[in-house]
């Protein structure tokens, strides 16, 4: 990436925006810029990327900015739940006819993955008990036939081929084997072609009105640029395409074209390729698509983990507790799985974008934690709520059911009580600011 | 052309195992009479003009967009930002794009530019200057066999490409052998199989499934054996990612190597002009694998620019050779950056 780390950019940029209350016309413009080149960069079309950035903009100035976000996560927030509901709703399928053969087309570019999605394709309606059938319409490509006979004959689905005859004639044959052998789903392999090639759009015209598909699928390769807006474009005005395919996620390439071809034809996009294995082929998840294309996925987590994990109630509760110096080992162990939901926590630290900088290169030991997490579960309840009564053989017992050295456990009570005598101080009359600064060592540590 | 010095005084030797008609055809009448699939188009056109014309269609658009958004205007921020997206909706990049913007300041500056129309010109120039990182001519040693191999992603136009290029080079009076090395996908073999009869050339290949690199081996000792100017490799599609395929690749091209008595003259690596900025990714982990020593832009025919090659040849420092602009045997040419810059802008 000739950017480097977009999250960190970001932080660069936001470091004098530590506003709070509601987000300003500078706040917003200032991480837009960030996401606007983070689109660009991902391939999104630089239209598609302008009318997406004035909708954030308008929908983002004058919201309020969340208590435990900073203005530039809330404006990536913003951003995430706009790309995602652009992207469209989850798991669209295809329809099927109400009288069979359901007729499903794929068409597309050379090299986008047809003759493979439609193979992939007819492997997963199978094993959702259909009986499809493969037509072999590509009569173009040197062996295409050939290649979908082969990955016909590895998934065990039937394929239909007439050799290099008119593809409308091989629709209509396909259609007609169909019904005879009780195929339910027809798959239809076309020849992949430019969509200004007229006398080739022209024939998937022909080939659309002899088939009457009930599924248009415009096949579209992950890796494509800018031009993916005109393929879609042209392919839905020539032919009315129901859905779209994206191949080749498997790969690095973060798929910007996706967002490119819904915003532009409005289509949903149905399955993702992600393999070159013949299972390799998913539903089509956008929340997953719109963090991959904006390629903050850890920012995103933790907003998203931040809002979700941490139970608020539980947090009030517990900060009640350590202001009446009630805190237990159990609280503590609680406060522990809470950390430990959010993720790996040398992760979850670099996901902080205060923290990200000052923590960068520190290593943050995990298996520590998982073994202060075992000594506590090897006490019994009534240690946890009052570790006073741990004497010398308890501790023994403890040591060897966590499977540490006794220092061990002396060390872990020995935090744990210097930790309440402070807290006691503090309930006791301490200054606000002083409790807040134990409080924020103590959570941090738990 | 290097090639027609190469070959072209070369005695003819009659060779009872080449498959397929002579070499003594016109590339037209090759086209036509050799031909097993259906044309697409009308084969009227001469090879020049057909050319041109594959080419123009990337030309499209491009000179007229930058025409009527700069004639007439003066050079301001709008300009400069107009040209901006231009640039972007050619998949250049945006890291790209503002290099090439700071240059045309810089220019703008230093040159006292005020009229539009004198920066497209600045711009072309530009371009140019960033895609002359080397020698754009296909290197094919005086070492028989040169050895080709042709790497890339899956779906960006190897095995046509190959297909292609070996009737080029037959037609330049060059005895050619292919490898097909590409074992994995379905009917790839074929597919090469199928190029190298209607080409008249001859190919060696195993059984899908077997070693890549056992290919390359017999494919190199055949074209030693029977005394062939060229072998070019097919290899099988791989997305740059895949660390194990990228580890096949390096296998292969060890084995290559450790045969010949001098190193792989080309390895091109094939690029779809419609990919946007994984290119980038591509261009740099396959050469991390292999030393990748030109590029071919494939697709050049459709509405897409392959901008993002400006990156590449910068980021690499490998040049585009060969451009692909259509789907016909002798649409293959040869990468003139100057030629390519000005056709991009005019």
């Amino acid at each position: 990436m000739p950017f480097g780390n977009l999250s960190d950019r970001l932080q660069e940029t936001m470091k004098k925006l530590r506003g709070r209350g509601k987000l300003t016309e500078k706040d917003v413009t200032a991480a837009l810029r960030e996401v606007r080149l983070a689109l660009l960069e991902a391939d999104v079309n630089y239209k598609v990327v302008k009318d997406f950035i004035a909708r954030v903009k308008e929908r983002a100035v004058g919201s309020d900015v969340l208590d435990h976000l900073n203005p530039a996560q809330q404006v990536i927030k913003v951003v995430n739940e706009e790309l995602t509901n652009l992207m469209g709703g989850s798991q669209a399928k295809i329809s099927f006819a109400s009288r069979p053969p359901t007729v499903v087309m794929m068409v597309g570019l050379q090299g986008a993955g047809k003759t493979t999605a439609a193979a992939k394709l007819g492997k997963m309606l199978k094993s959702q008990g259909h009986r499809p059938l493969l037509a072999a319409a590509d009569i173009y490509r040197p062996a295409a036939i050939k290649q979908l006979q082969v990955l016909g004959e590895q998934t065990e689905v039937p394929v239909f081929s007439l050799g290099q005859e008119d593809p409308v004639r091989i629709a209509r044959e396909a259609l007609e084997h169909a019904d005879n052998h009780g195929n339910d789903v027809v798959l239809l392999d076309t020849a992949g072609r430019l969509h200004i090639d007229e006398t080739l759009m022209d024939e998937l015209v022909n080939v659309k009105a002899a088939a009457q598909p009930h599924e248009i699928l415009l096949v579209v390769d992950a890796m494509t640029g800018q031009d993916a807006v005109n393929v879609a474009e042209s392919f839905n005005e020539q032919l009315g395409i129901d859905g779209v395919v994206v191949t080749k996620l498997d790969g690095d390439a973060r798929g910007g074209a996706a967002l490119s071809v819904k915003a532009v034809t409005g289509k949903p996009i149905k399955y993702v390729g992600t393999s070159e294995k013949m299972d390799g082929l998913e539903a089509f998840h956008p929340d997953r698509m719109a963090n991959r294309i904006l390629g903050m996925g850890d920012m995103l987590s933790f907003i998203e983990k931040a809002e979700s994990t941490v139970d608020k109630e539980k947090a009030q509760e517990m900060a009640a507790k350590m202001q009446r110096a009630e805190f237990t080992l159990e609280d503590f162990k609680e406060q522990l799985q809470q950390v430990k939901n959010m993720g790996p926590l040398d992760q979850l630290m670099g996901l902080i974008p205060t923290m990200g900088k000052q923590l960068q290169g520190m290593e943050v030991d995990e298996s520590q934690l998982r073994r202060v997490e075992a000594i506590i579960d090897s006490m019994t309840p009534e240690e946890r709520r009052s570790p006073a009564i741990i004497g010398g053989s308890r501790r023994k017992r403890i040591a060897r059911g966590a499977g540490v050295r006794v220092q061990d456990v002396n060390r872990l009570l020995k935090q744990f009580n210097q930790t309440k005598q402070m807290m006691k101080q503090f309930a006791g009359g301490g200054s606000e600011k002083m409790k807040k600064k134990a409080k924020k060592r103590f959570s941090l540590f738990g | 052309m290097v090639l027609k010095r190469l070959f072209g005084k070369k005695e003819k030797t009659a060779d009872a195992e080449v498959h397929g008609p002579e070499n003594k055809q016109t590339w037209e009448s090759a086209a036509e009479q050799e031909s097993p699939e259906p044309e697409r188009e009308a084969d009227s056109l001469g090879l020049f003009q057909r050319l041109r014309a594959g080419l123009s269609k990337t030309r499209q658009g491009f000179v007229d967009k930058v025409e009527s958004l700069v004639s007439g205007r003066a050079v301001d921020e709008d300009l400069f930002e107009d040209l901006e997206d231009l640039l972007i909706q050619a998949d250049v990049g945006v890291d790209t794009t503002m290099k090439l913007m700071d240059g045309l300041r810089e220019r703008v500056r230093s040159e006292k530019i005020t009229e539009g129309s004198a920066l497209k010109t600045a711009l072309a120039d530009e371009v140019a200057r960033l895609l002359a990182v080397d020698d754009t001519t296909l290197k094919i040693s005086e070492h028989r066999p040169s050895v080709i191999m042709v790497v890339g992603v899956n779906g960006s136009g190897k095995t046509t490409t190959i297909g292609k290029l070996a009737y080029r080079l037959k037609q330049e009076g060059a005895k050619v052998i292919l490898g097909a090395g590409d074992t994995f996908r379905a009917a790839a073999i074929d597919q090469l199989e199928a190029w190298a009869e209607r080409v008249g050339v001859e190919i060696v290949s195993h059984s899908t499934g077997s070693d890549p690199a056992a290919v390359a081996y017999d494919a190199l000792a055949a074209a030693k054996a029977r005394n062939a100017d060229v072998l070019i490799l097919d290899t099988a599609g791989r997305l740059q990612t895949k660390t194990n395929l990228m580890k096949e690749l390096g296998k292969v091209h060890r084995v290559l190597e450790r045969e010949l008595d001098h190193s792989i003259d080309e390895i091109l690596l094939v690029l779809d002009a419609t990919t946007g900025q994984n290119a980038l990714s591509q261009a740099k982990i396959f050469s991390d694998s292999v030393p990748v020593t030109g590029i071919a832009l494939t697709k050049l025919d459709g509405t897409a620019k392959g901008g993002i090659v400006l990156a590449v040849t910068q980021e690499v420092k490998v040049p585009v050779k060969l451009i692909g602009v259509g789907e016909q045997y002798h649409d293959l040419q040869d990468f003139d950056a100057v030629e390519f810059a000005e056709a991009l802008f005019g």
